[in-house]
C-alpha cells in the first residue's frame, strides 16, 4: 500500500518532508508506527507519537486507506 | 467562535465574542510568549497547527465543557507562526450566569486545549532551537 504522510513539528525534521509517501505492505495504525520506528530510528527518542487518521485521532487498530488523510502528531505543545 | 491565525490576537474581540447579556461572568485566559525557558533566553518561538484538526479537536473540547458547565457564550483563538516574548499566543474566553462555572469551564477548556489540540511550538534560543516536549528530559522514558 502507498500512503501519504503528513508531517508536523519534530517529525518533519526526522522525514524530512512536508507530504511524505510511505510504502509498506501493513494496514493497521500500529503497523505503521512499528513501521516508522524501524525506518526513522530517531522517532523512538520522541515523547510519545500519535496517528491522526482523517482529522482525528486515530486507535492503533485501525485500517488505513490510501486515500485516508493520515498524519504523524508528535507530542503537542501549544499554548 | 474558534480561530487558528497568523495574525495577532485581538483580546478584546475575543472577549466580546464569548459575552453575553445574560451572564454574570467573563473568563479570559490569556497565554503569553515567556522570555526564558530552561535558563536560556528565547529569542522567538516558531508555532505551528494542523489547522483543521486542531479546530475539530478545540470543538470537542468546548462541547466537553459546555455538558459539564452552562456556558452562555465561548470563544478560542490560538496565534501561529513566530511570536516573541510577550506576544499572546492563545486566548480562551468564557461566560456563565456565576463567576465559580467561568473559572472552572476556562481552565477546563485551556488545560485540554494544550493536551490535546494538534499545535506545537519550537523555541529559539541564542544558540540553538528546540520543538518543546517534543523529547524526554533526564531520567524520563521515551517511547518503548
Amino acid at each position: 500500500m502507498r500512503y501519504t504522510l503528513k508531517t508536523f513539528g519534530i517529525t518533519r525534521d526526522i522525514l524530512g518532508g512536508k507530504e511524505v509517501p510511505f510504502e509498506m505492505d501493513g494496514v493497521k495504525v500500529a503497523e505503521l508506527k512499528s513501521e516508522l520506528m524501524i525506518r526513522f530510528p530517531e522517532m523512538k527518542t520522541l515523547n510519545s507519537l500519535l496517528i491522526a487518521v482523517n482529522n482525528a485521532y486515530a486507535e492503533d487498530d485501525l485500517i488505513l486507506t490510501e486515500s485516508d488523510e493520515i498524519a504523524l502528531i508528535p507530542p503537542v505543545s501549544g499554548g | 467562535m474558534i480561530k487558528i491565525t497568523e495574525k495577532a490576537i485581538d483580546v478584546q474581540k475575543v472577549i466580546e465574542t464569548a459575552s453575553n447579556l445574560g451572564a454574570g461572568a467573563v473568563n479570559a485566559f490569556i497565554g503569553t510568549v515567556r522570555n526564558k525557558a530552561k535558563d536560556k533566553n528565547v529569542v522567538w518561538l516558531e508555532y505551528e497547527a494542523y489547522e483543521a484538526m486542531a479546530v475539530a479537536e478545540i470543538r470537542k473540547i468546548i462541547d466537553e465543557a459546555a455538558h459539564k458547565w452552562n456556558l452562555l457564550g465561548w470563544a478560542v483563538s490560538h496565534r501561529i507562526g513566530t511570536l516573541k516574548p510577550g506576544e499572546v499566543a492563545v486566548v480562551v474566553a468564557v461566560s456563565t450566569a456565576h463567576r465559580k462555572e467561568s473559572f472552572e469551564a476556562c481552565q477546563y477548556i485551556i488545560d485540554n486545549v494544550k493536551a490535546k489540540t494538534p499545535i506545537w511550538k519550537k523555541e529559539v534560543f541564542d544558540d540553538g532551537e528546540e520543538w518543546v516536549d517534543a523529547r524526554p528530559t533526564a531520567g524520563q522514558a521515551a517511547i518503548k
